[in-house]
């Protein structure tokens, strides 16, 4: 079975680098480009896992999650949370939230692919 | 690799995207409006290029870019007020952010030195506390993005180390909370990830589940006790359990003995055996998991889709070559299609048979396809009028003026090559505008002007071109002193005395230049001249305006397209050529009695009152009259920028019809009097008139006539 992901993120760049490290790696992998699409996209694939970033126009991560967790569809689906900080405030504000993990931007692509497969449980 | 580079070209690419928000942030900021949405795009904008900027490690980039988030935090955060010196220092890092994208992106170094002076100004906004514990002293050692913290480098296998280290024995308690499960953990995998480190084994310890009718599935009821004998520190297995700290009870002890741990072999079954598939429950999250969307859930999603409506519009990005061959295609298309209509115009048939009809449809047809498709390259001048007010303030800089820059009608659309090639000379007017427009503060404040200058930049359509204007509330043009000049370098005889608009069009001659002293910003050697030459290498026009003590204005007349253009097929001296519609404001066959004769070469045409100069077309190209005009001959009468108007004399007027443009310059050269060429219905080659020139920009009356300026052309 093929992993798919869901990768939310206003920059166009974060986005194609998420789809890149995670194609490569073999998951599947739907884009989003704010937190509103995030979580229409979320509703109409089923994603295995939601890679997001928190600073969003229209909804942010945290709505994101919000919205992911308070729904009734495939609400526990594992979501990571891209940030610029390793600030642990910020990591508690995220799992408070209801986040799995998190990924430090600039994340490697070893990383990132490692994480998912984690928290998924995919094997690689 | 291929894929990496096209996303760091796609980063750049965003980099203009975001470096126009935070430009359009920052003026809305400067006008007073400085609600939470405003500075959070600002800072998202600042944020993104940090963030793009790290997966490239342009480190200098995210240093930068962390400085001046840091301070849009502060403001977002309302612990910075926002006061006129913060304003300056955010437009300044904007204009620095923008210097080192490009530099980034170009592969070229910034000096370092300016990058540090601007991150100070920056870090002066921020209390000492605040940010970086270390008090650093420099923007670059204030943010060290260190190759990657990872976070999750323990999970991998461990590797084999030099000297065998020592195995030590970890025992492990572990309590799942509900929380753990909502936010989509699953113990079995943290175990997956233990067992990775090691040898795992566990012990499920189901002593507090309830009786089948208590069950509550929302609750999770099961410990786990975990033996793992592994050669990696505590910190890694810690970091095992690093996103489920606090969503769970943990208890980790070591120890070095593995007696003590592996001779109590932790095979005890569970104490109440329950039925495998309950337990399962348990363990399993306490909800439906992985259900395909349901329609109860689409409407919340839909309505706050509906809130969105506000937002851009949905874009595609496609490669420009792919839009080019398009264009080419539908050039083609629409020379095909003028074939066709001229071949069924020759067919012995009435007007009102169905073929002519579907040509007249095609037509129509092409015509859509070639504006749509036009549609695709043009794009506001929105962000070339943003780099200006860059320019404005280096240019003000520089000069120690003081200058503002007022920008109007940035949604007008050209075509991309249009704002692409106006970069140059608009930045070059800009620049001209503050260094020889605008007075010092103290003339103006003695002039009773505000001591901080204006320039007002605006676009506009016009009669089927666009019109770009750049109007300073400066000193005026100083007509004697320009006419003295041009007596000094010779550029005119010494008796010559010209009228206002002649005085003003010397600007435009190779070699001009009024500054007193070269100073390094427009006085470079190149003049005026030079914009006007890539003005007119764009099928436009540059025309000057001034009133002394109230400024100047310099306006540039852009045709929207490159491509396709309207056209009059007239036949000058039997050669069939195209004279632009928009250069035309009417036709004209006047009687013999309103052309008069001026003199042995001149006429001039009488009309509503009015006297304007005829210049005919044949002999301002230098074609030899093998027939002579027709008496009183056929006048298209032409107005230029400054309204001022000539009547050009054509033998016949054929018919209206778009032509396709191909340039002369690749082809063949650039001819004075054309512009370029198309290819008509029947095959036929002709040429473009550019009416402006033939009609307006004759060679000044004082300066020697040339016969022919087809010969003189190139």
């Amino acid at each position: 079975m093929t992993i798919k992901v869901l990768a939310i993120d206003d920059s166009r760049t974060i986005r194609s680098l998420v789809r890149k490290v995670m194609e490569d790696a073999g998951f599947h992998c739907v884009c989003a480009e704010d937190g509103v699409e995030g979580v229409n996209r979320f509703a109409e694939e089923s994603p295995d896992i939601v890679i997001t970033d928190i600073n969003m126009p229209n909804m942010d991560g945290f709505g994101v999650i919000n919205t992911i967790r308070g729904g009734t569809t495939n609400r526990m689906v594992p979501i990571l949370v891209l940030t610029t900080e390793s600030a642990d405030h910020l990591k508690a504000k995220a799992r408070e939230a209801g986040a799995t993990g998190w990924i430090v931007k600039p994340f490697d692509d070893d990383t990132i692919v490692s994480l998912v497969r984690r928290v998924t449980g995919a094997r690689g | 690799m291929s894929t990496l580079n096209s996303i760091r070209d796609t980063f750049f690419e965003e980099c203009e995207d975001l470096m126009a928000d935070l430009a359009d942030g920052l003026a809305k900021m400067q006008s007073g409006t400085t609600d939470p949405e405003t500075v959070n795009a600002v800072f998202r904008a600042v944020h993104s290029v940090k963030g793009g900027a790290g997966a490239f490690n342009l480190t200098e980039l995210v240093a930068f870019s962390h400085q001046f988030e840091t301070v849009l935090d502060e403001l977002r955060a309302d612990r910075l007020k926002l006061q006129p010196e913060l304003m300056f220092t955010l437009l300044r890092s904007a204009d620095h952010l923008s210097v080192l994208i490009e530099a980034a992106r170009d592969g070229v170094d910034v000096d370092t030195a300016v990058t540090q002076n601007s991150a100070s100004a920056l870090r002066v906004w921020l209390k000492p506390d605040s940010d970086t514990p270390a008090a650093p002293t420099s923007a670059a050692e204030s943010f060290s993005f260190a190759p990657v913290t990872v976070d999750f480098a323990a999970f991998e296998p461990v590797v084999d180390l030099p000297s065998a280290p020592a195995i030590t024995y970890y025992h492990i308690f572990f309590q799942p909370t509900a929380t753990l499960f909502s936010n989509g953990h699953e113990p079995a995998l943290l175990f997956a990830d233990l067992a990775r480190l090691g040898t795992l084994s566990s012990v499920i310890d189901l002593g507090d589940l309830p009786a089948w009718e208590e069950f509550d599935t929302t609750v999770p009821f099961i410990k786990w006790t975990l033996k793992l004998a592994s050669t990696a520190a505590v910190d890694q297995v810690r970091a095992v359990f690093e996103f489920v700290d606090g969503l769970c009870k943990l208890d980790i002890s070591t120890s070095s003995d593995p007696i003590a741990e592996l001779s109590h072999p932790i095979e005890t079954p569970p104490p109440a055996p329950q039925p495998s598939s309950l337990r399962e429950a348990a363990v399993a999250p306490p909800a439906p998991i992985a259900e395909k969307p349901s329609a109860a859930a689409k409407p919340t999603l839909a309505s706050s889709q509906m809130a969105d409506q506000h937002g851009p519009k949905p874009t595609l990005r496609v490669e420009l070559d792919r839009v080019d061959r398009l264009i080419n295609a539908v050039g083609e298309l629409i020379i095909n299609q003028a074939m066709i209509a001229q071949r069924v115009n020759e067919l012995p048939v009435t007007t009102d048979t169905e073929v002519v009809t579907y040509v007249e449809d095609y037509r129509l047809l092409a015509r859509d396809i070639q504006e749509a498709v036009m549609a695709i390259r043009a794009q506001p001048v929105k962000p070339l009028f943003q780099r200006m007010s860059r320019i404005v303030r280096e240019a003000a800089d520089a000069t120690g003026k003081s200058a503002q820059l007022l920008a109007f009608g940035e949604e007008i659309e050209v075509d991309k090559t249009v704002i692409e090639r106006l970069a140059d000379p608009l930045t070059h007017m800009i620049r001209n505008a503050v260094d020889h427009g605008l007075e010092s503060p103290e003339d103006r404040i003695k002039a009773g002007k505000e001591a901080c200058g204006t320039i007002r930049l605006s676009a506009a359509h016009r009669s089927g071109r666009v019109i770009i204007s750049i109007k300073d509330d400066g000193a005026g043009l100083n007509r004697p002193k320009i006419l003295k000049i041009a007596k000094e370098k010779g550029l005119i005889p010494q008796d010559a005395d010209l009228v206002e608009a002649d005085i003003d069009s010397l600007l435009f001659q190779p070699g001009f230049s009024t500054a007193q002293k070269v100073s390094n910003l427009s006085g470079r050697g190149v003049g005026l001249d030079v914009v006007r030459t890539a003005v007119m290498a764009l099928g436009g026009r540059v025309a000057i305006s001034s009133v002394p003590g109230q400024g100047t204005e310099f306006t540039i007349s852009l045709p929207l397209t490159l491509a396709v253009m309207d056209g009059m097929v007239v036949s000058v001296r039997g050669q069939t050529m195209i004279a632009p519609i928009s250069s035309i404001v009417e036709t004209i066959r006047p009687s013999t009695s309103e052309v008069h004769n001026v003199g042995p070469s001149s006429k001039y045409l009488s009309i509503r009152g009015e006297f304007i100069p005829i210049v005919d077309v044949a002999s301002s190209l230098g074609i030899a009259p093998t027939t002579t005009p027709s008496e009183p001959p056929l006048l298209l009468l032409v107005e230029s920028e400054n309204q001022s108007q000539c009547a050009l004399i054509v033998d016949e007027v054929h018919d209206q019809r778009q032509v396709v443009i191909k340039g002369l310059e690749h082809n063949y050269r650039s001819v004075q009097g054309v512009s370029a060429a198309t290819v008509l219905g029947n095959g036929q080659i002709a040429l473009i008139l550019d009416l402006d020139a033939i009609a307006f920009q004759r060679i000044p009356p004082e300066m020697p006539t040339e016969p022919s300026l087809l010969s003189h052309g190139g």
